[in-house]
């Protein structure tokens, strides 16, 4: 069975700083992969990378064996997105918003989709408010509704519970799970990051430091996410 | 990458300063006074080959920055930059030296025609190709940014010469010479012109190596300031 | 087309944001009127000096005024990263590129159209016909589509208000000085004939630069 994601080599350089070095790893399908590393590991370059916005210098990202460079569009449509930054216009409606996401992703009925994702996000009550009254929280959540539109298999996620209190978390994993889907996140949260995910990976100055084949037990994560930080 | 290639560099180097020295002796001893223009004509012999070398350099710019796009090899970058960095002086030399020469030539510091217009307005695109990489931060941005300002500005300049000169036709046209060129002015002009060629690539070769070596040096600095955080 | 199609999406958004917002077509505007009424004060001395330098007031104008309507289309992307949601939508770089100048081009037309009668008025010229629809569309088309790719570079760059208008002058001189001048020959009265070479000369300007800017656009907003 084809893996979801496989990225062979992946090297980022910004000029002289490089900030990927040979990173290979594997998504398999329904699983979902986080991955740790101190600030400036690579996490971010990484995520972004995965997600087209980037570049990458050299090495390959393939989707379900799809080669990104071939088939951007294809791929892009089975890939949902979530960021801290929360992709929406603000002086647009939350409404405004997803439709115009929905058009984009040419999702079907997408009123009614629409409708069921703001309740389940319980902004549907905001619905014609501008974004940019909403708070952070807020925010957030339409940004998952957003992500989630197109119902996509493949969730690239970076730092997805960052502004979210507990009851809005639990609401973004049961949307998330409403589906089998592979899902890669990063987590500054060891606890929490190891909760949610099947499998770890933890970066360090750019290249993969830690990555067990199975879920480990969380003593043995956080003892190599502390050597991770010594490497730093 | 670019290291080699010391001896032609040498050679380079050689070559450009004898034909100047040898386009000292000809302009200001060989060849003769101009009839109508006098002694101030003899910046023509220089405000040319500027000329000439600021619109080479600048297609030199073009090319490196289609190869940089295409092949995304540092390399490009440099060339690209230094190419930009001689042609900016050069237009610049230009422009001086054409105002002198406008001044005593026809009465006036400056005129829009359609040559002079176009250099200048080609002044301010390699104006602006250093002010895009001096605001923006990574050099592999920069060097993409001023890829983009170095096609972008290439396509431009024939359609503003082709502008002015339909906007001028409206006015009359300038004499610059009246009848041709005597030989030993030909002779003068060809040797100015080799001249500044070989110079401009000696100092292609020599600020090409320098950007690579600036490069190196940044990388250099960044793996020893992170060695010892 | 798919593109085609992907751009209309993303023009209608941003006519959707003014819509919401009225800030492109109210500021745009009034500073538009401003500078003319500035030019007027600089240049209009006698009615005759007026009529001359009118169609270069005009232009020059729609220059300064097209340059706060670019930036502000991009830094709209630029919040919230929403050029990234753009990116990583099934759509393709150039469609995001078509969309943007689509949306560019339909506000400056826009703002022309309100602007023009204000001058016609300010001006007593009367600048409603045929041929000078022609040259306002071709020269919106110029500016517009540079104007688009400028702007998504400077808003990346740490000075963007002082890095569109020192990219963006230069490059769309030859859309100024063919649009001032086939306009003041249509003023004068004179045929489509006569304006044919500076018609020529905006064509080809727009068709290679949309063309450009089109291919060339994926290379700024990638990261």
């Amino acid at each position: 069975m084809k893996n979801s994601i496989e990225v062979t080599n992946l090297c980022r350089n910004f000029g002289s700083f490089e900030a990927l070095k040979n990173v290979s790893l594997v998504a398999r399908p329904n699983e979902t992969l986080a991955i740790f590393g101190h600030n400036g590991a690579g996490k971010t370059t990484l995520l972004k990378i995965l997600s087209t916005v980037m570049k990458a210098t050299s090495g390959n990202v393939l989707y379900g064996g799809l080669d990104m460079q071939k088939d951007p569009e294809k791929i892009l449509s089975n890939i949902g997105v979530i960021s801290h930054r929360s992709f929406l216009y603000s002086s647009l409606t939350a409404l405004d918003n997803l439709t115009f996401y929905a058009r984009l992703y040419s999702v079907p009925d997408r009123n009614v989709r629409i409708k069921h994702l703001l309740t389940a996000m319980g902004l549907r009550t905001r619905m014609y408010d501008k974004v940019g009254t909403f708070s952070r929280g807020m925010q957030q959540r339409l940004s998952i509704a957003r992500a989630l539109l197109h119902d996509p298999g493949i969730i690239l996620m970076d730092e997805p519970e960052s502004g979210l209190d507990n009851k809005a978390s639990e609401t973004l994993w049961q949307l998330l799970n409403e589906k089998k889907r592979t899902i890669i996140l990063t987590h500054h949260n060891l606890e929490r990051g190891y909760a949610v995910a099947n499998r770890f990976i933890i970066l360090a100055r750019g290249s993969v430091f830690f990555a067990p084949d199975n879920k480990c037990p969380l003593a043995e994560l956080e003892a190599a996410y502390s050597a991770s930080l010594e490497v730093a | 990458m670019l290291q080699g290639g010391f001896m032609k560099r040498k050679i380079l180097f050689a070559l450009s300063s004898v034909l100047i020295l040898l386009s000292f002796y000809m302009v200001l001893v060989y060849v003769p006074t101009e009839k109508n223009m006098g002694i101030v004509q003899r910046i023509f012999y220089y405000h040319v080959p500027l000329a000439w070398v600021a619109f080479l350099a600048f297609f030199v710019v073009f090319i490196c920055s289609i190869m940089y796009l295409v092949k995304r090899n540092q390399k490009w970058d440099y060339i690209a930059h230094a190419s930009a960095e001689i042609g900016l002086v050069f237009i610049s030399l230009m422009l001086v030296t054409g105002s002198i020469w406008a001044k005593p030539a026809w009465g006036v510091w400056w005129i829009w025609e359609p040559r002079l217009t176009t250099s200048l307005i080609l002044w301010f695109i390699y104006v602006a190709y250093f002010i895009v990489r001096g605001y923006i931060s990574g050099e592999e941005r920069k060097a993409r940014f001023g890829a983009v300002v170095g096609i972008i500005g290439f396509l431009n300049v024939p359609l503003v010469f082709l502008s002015v000169t339909l906007w001028r036709t409206q006015h009359p046209p300038l004499t610059i010479f009246s009848g041709g060129l005597e030989p030993s002015m030909l002779l003068t002009l060809l040797v100015c012109l080799f001249a500044f060629n070989f110079l401009y690539f000696y100092l292609l070769a020599e600020g090409a190596m320098m950007k690579e070596d600036e490069y190196n040096i940044n990388l250099l600095k960044d793996k020893f300031a992170r060695r010892n955080n | 087309m798919k593109d085609l199609s992907d751009a209309f999406i993303i023009a209608s958004k941003d006519i959707l944001t003014e819509i919401r917002n009225r800030e492109v077509l109210s500021s745009v505007v009034v500073f538009a009127v401003l500078v003319i009424i500035i030019f007027n004060f600089a240049f209009g001395s006698s009615e005759r000096a007026a009529g001359l330098v009118a169609p270069g007031i005009l232009w020059a104008t729609f220059a300064f005024a097209g340059i706060l309507a670019f930036n502000r289309s991009f830094v709209m992307e630029k919040e919230e990263d929403c050029i990234e949601g753009l990116m990583t939508a099934p759509i393709s770089r150039e469609a995001i590129y078509l969309g943007k100048f689509f949306g560019n081009t339909f506000f400056i037309l826009l703002v022309q159209l309100i602007v023009i009668p204000v001058f016609s008025l300010l001006f007593n010229i009367n600048f409603f016909n045929l041929e000078l629809l022609a040259i306002t569309i071709l020269a919106t088309l110029g500016f517009s589509s540079t104007g688009t790719l400028f702007a998504a570079m400077a808003v990346n760059t740490r000075a963007r208000e002082l890095v569109l208008p020192i990219l963006f002058f230069p490059i769309v001189s030859p859309v100024i000085i063919g649009a001032v001048n086939a306009s003041a020959l249509v003023l004068e009265g004179q045929s489509f004939a006569a304006i044919n070479q500076w018609i020529g000369i905006l064509v080809a300007f727009d068709a290679i630069f949309i063309v450009a800017s089109y291919l060339i656009f994926s290379f700024i907003i990638e990261e």
